[in-house]
């Protein structure tokens, strides 16, 4: 039923107060535009946008306020009309700073002109790159990679799947799910299109099993298009991580190191194909996403939210978070960043605000009893106690080569660990150290070539020398 | 609202699993051979378990508080240990024996080694191998059951492995029927006090695997690999292979000891590799070593070439081209 291709390791973690069960019944409720909106220039991955606008401008709903600031980068846009009240650095989610634009909103709703194709059938590749584009489309599950940037496909590689990710295998978020129930149309509208325009033979969409809601709509949906498939996947963390994805829907195995395209697929998320549709069909840019907010707040839902409104409206608007809260999560509880700022406002890829208790304060840590429970959890079939015995003694050559780079961190060792250990949380910071020694590494040859290269040359210019 | 919010890394959920409840979870998989051992062998039994118990805790206490280490004690891995050892030990030990063993166990073999987790051989079947080569008379003075003529006082003259092992080299007049099979599976045979019950020690090994604090590999491979070598140097004698199954310490070895974390492989190869290792050595030293109990050694041995062959049965990241180094 599920196909024959299972990654290695994973896990199931539990849902708390306010998780899945709750939560996927819950239709999505349009949250209502705040006075103002936060619009930071960088919600992605890449060279942050520039702004266009300067303080005192009017700007209406759509408007683009930061341009592309570079090819790996996505342009922002308004997301009410309004003044720009200011262009002020806010703290983000994870505590960097970025420049952000605030508007204040004119409650009008007032669109930009919409530049929707006439016929988004007959788009060629590039126009239609060139509109998600500008449309500000990064990957919504959190990733946040610029949608157009992925769907650049290098000339000596081939695009023979396209995999959209539906699994939302994180405990809590049902962002996606009820978006594949009640827009199921429009995301097989943007499947199709893409398949059409990149003329791509087939498409493969990932759902965990515990949502055939979503699939039945899916596949109903799809009926009329044999290139797509819809397929049910176990209920099994991290089956949404791309790797574990690809592997579960194609059987095929993403060499290390490498990206999908390596086999021929590229992944997308479900939000993201929606939003691929609304640039495609309506002309309209990303100004607006689904966001869970779960765990201890007294109404979890599923918000229609505008980029830019700050988390707390958010909160408020699901009845504030109860008493025992002891941290706040942007995205699922898996992988989600902690933050405290509740000011900070709703991104592109933020799928999930979640309200945690004390299961998310880190016990201590005790010694590892060495029961590979952790070896046993890894997606990516890595050795999580000898990569964090390397690490913590420093020998990071050794955590290289025991494969820490490929850690993606998806926080499954550290869940089942008895020892309580904090073993994601020590490659996270090897992966760092390791990159930068990596770099080190290549700048040091690259050094010894161009001193061999300069020697040798002078060496070249004295025999010349001689022999005239 | 905003009074008290953490920030921590993510994951921000964990299973809940801890080395305590793991712990415990082994104490209630070795409880029905306590009891067991209890009832075969009398009161006596209970004071040495009680005495390995307290000793192996306190020794931990004790040393940790002096090193100035974080005191570990309570986490029941040296209750574990205790009772290990305790069921390694004849019932009718004098009181010193206990004593020595379980500091031994928990001092030299487990701290010195850098506590829970860091020591490479087993703590109680070190300790009991290290009483074995030094008192190995009181070691080997198993004492019959109180069902059996004589009772406990007395000292068993021969336990069952030794009269299985006459069946398998033909001695003259040795036969199976000697050893009753239902007196093997219920433990009414001699031996050390922990081993003899094999009803008790199966279901707690059942126990532990639903609970799954182990998994099926290290112990069926290692009574698997018995039972072959067992049926094919026996020429197919089922009833022979079964009675050594149910001898001796194997199951108490094959279900608690040799599936010991610290001192076992963690990949699933390696505790396959792990347990047919045990079980070689095991089956050659009961059969051809002249020695009473092959199973510790076995165990130990293993121990020893656990860290290596986790190496060699390392996985391949997930996407690496399988390579060998
Ligand atoms: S966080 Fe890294 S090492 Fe841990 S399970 Fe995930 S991929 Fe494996
Ligand atoms: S899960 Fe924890 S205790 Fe078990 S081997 Fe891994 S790090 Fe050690």
């Amino acid at each position: 039923m599920f196909g024959k291709h299972l990654f290695p390791g994973g896990i199931h973690p539990a849902e708390g107060t306010n998780g899945k069960a709750v939560n996927q019944r819950n239709a999505i409720t349009e949250l209502p535009a705040p006075k103002r909106v936060v619009i930071p220039l960088s919600q992605h991955i890449g060279a942050p946008a520039k702004a266009i606008v300067k303080k005192g401008d009017r700007v209406l709903m759509g408007q683009m306020i930061g341009e592309a600031g570079g090819f790996v980068s996505a342009p922002v846009h308004a997301s009410v009309s309004g003044i720009v009240a200011d262009i002020v650095p806010v703290t983000m989610f994870n505590g960097s700073e970025i420049t952000a634009i605030v508007i204040e909103n004119d409650f009008r709703d007032e669109w930009a002109p919409l530049d929707a194709p006439a016929d988004p059938e007959s788009l060629s590749p590039a126009e239609t790159l060139q509109r998600i584009r500008q449309a500000g489309i990064v990957g919504m599950g959190g990733a946040t990679f610029p949608t157009a940037v992925k769907l650049t496909i290098a000339p000596d590689k081939h695009f023979e799947k396209l995999v959209i990710n539906g699994a939302e295998c994180e405990p809590y978020l049902t962002a996606d799910h009820r978006l594949m129930l009640e827009q199921a149309d429009a995301i097989i509208d943007a499947v199709s299109l893409i398949l059409r325009i990149f003329s791509v033979p087939e498409a493969i969409i990932g759902v965990e099993e515990n949502k055939p809601d979503a699939i039945d709509a899916l596949r109903r949906a799809a009926s009329g298009n044999p290139a797509i498939r819809v397929q049910a996947l176990p209920v099994r963390y991290p089956q949404g991580g791309e790797k574990q994805l690809i592997h579960a829907l194609t059987g095929r195995t993403v060499p290390a190191g490498k990206l999908p395209i390596e086999t021929g697929c590229v992944v997308m998320n479900a939000g993201t194909a929606f939003a691929v549709h609304e640039a495609l069909r309506e002309g309209k840019p990303l100004i607006r996403r689904v966001t869970t907010v779960g765990g201890l707040v007294a109404k979890p839902n599923n918000w229609l939210v505008r980029i830019g409104t700050p988390v707390r409206e958010l909160l408020r608007a699901s009845g504030g978070t109860q008493k025992g809260t002891r941290t706040l999560i942007s995205g699922g509880p898996m992988m989600g960043t902690a933050f405290t700022e509740i000011d900070i406002p709703v991104t592109k890829g933020c799928s999930g605000i979640l309200a945690l208790g004390r299961e998310a304060i880190d016990p201590e840590e005790s010694p590892c009893i060495r029961c590979g429970r952790c070896m046993r959890a890894c997606p990516m079939n890595l050795q999580p106690v000898r990569m964090d015995h390397a690490i913590r003694a420093r020998r990071f050559d050794e955590a290289d080569k025991l494969g820490v780079m490929n850690c993606i961190e998806c926080g499954a060792c550290t869940f089942v660990c008895p020892a309580t250990r904090m073993l994601t949380q020590s490659f996270r910071a090897g992966k760092r150290i390791v990159t930068i020694r990596r770099n080190q590494q290549k700048a040091r040859e690259e050094a010894e070539k161009a001193a061999l290269a300069a020697k040798a040359a002078a060496e070249q210019s004295k025999t010349d020398g001689k022999e005239a | 609202m905003q009074h008290n919010l953490a920030i921590t890394p993510s994951p921000h959920v964990r299973s809940g699993a801890t080395t305590r409840r793991i712990m415990q979870d082994v104490c209630i998989a070795l409880a029905p051979a306590g009891i067991a051992s209890v009832i075969l062998f009398g009161g006596h039994a209970a004071v040495i378990i009680a005495v390995c118990v307290l000793t192996c805790v306190l020794t931990e206490y004790v040393y940790q508080r002096l090193m100035n280490q974080r005191v570990t004690a309570g986490d029941w891995s040296a209750v574990v240990t205790g009772l290990l050892l305790a069921y390694n030990i004849p019932a009718n030990a004098p009181i010193w024996i206990p004593i020595v063993g379980s500091v031994f166990a928990i001092l030299i073999v487990k701290q010195l080694f850098g506590g829970i987790g860091s020591n490479f051989m087993n703590p109680a079947l070190t300790a009991r191998a290290v009483l074995f080569v030094s008192w190995s008379s009181i070691m080997t003075a198993y004492p019959n059951t109180v069902f059996m003529t004589g009772g406990v006082d007395t000292v068993s003259s021969a336990t069952p492995l030794a009269a299985l092992g006459k069946v398998f080299t033909g001695a003259e007049g040795a036969s199976l029927a000697d050893v009753g099979l239902a007196d093997l599976f219920l433990g009414n045979c001699a031996g050390v006090l922990g081993e003899t019950c094999k009803l008790a020690l199966i279901l707690g090994g059942i126990y532990l695997f639903i609970r799954k604090v182990i998994d099926w590999r290290i112990p069926v491979c290692m009574i698997g690999t018995v039972a072959v070598m067992y049926l094919l140097t026996s020429g197919f004698n089922a009833e022979l292979t079964l009675k050594e199954l149910l001898s001796g310490g194997l199951m108490l070895g094959a279900i608690f000891m040799a599936t010991d974390y610290a001192t076992s492989p963690q990949t699933n190869l390696g505790r396959i590799i792990f347990g047919v290792g045990c079980g070689l050595l095991l089956f050659v030293i009961r059969a051809y070593a002249s020695y009473p109990e092959g199973c510790s050694f076995a165990i130990l041995f293993m121990n020893v070439c656990s860290p290596l062959i986790d190496r060699w049965t390392a996985p391949t990241p997930f996407g690496e081209v399988k390579q060998h180094g």
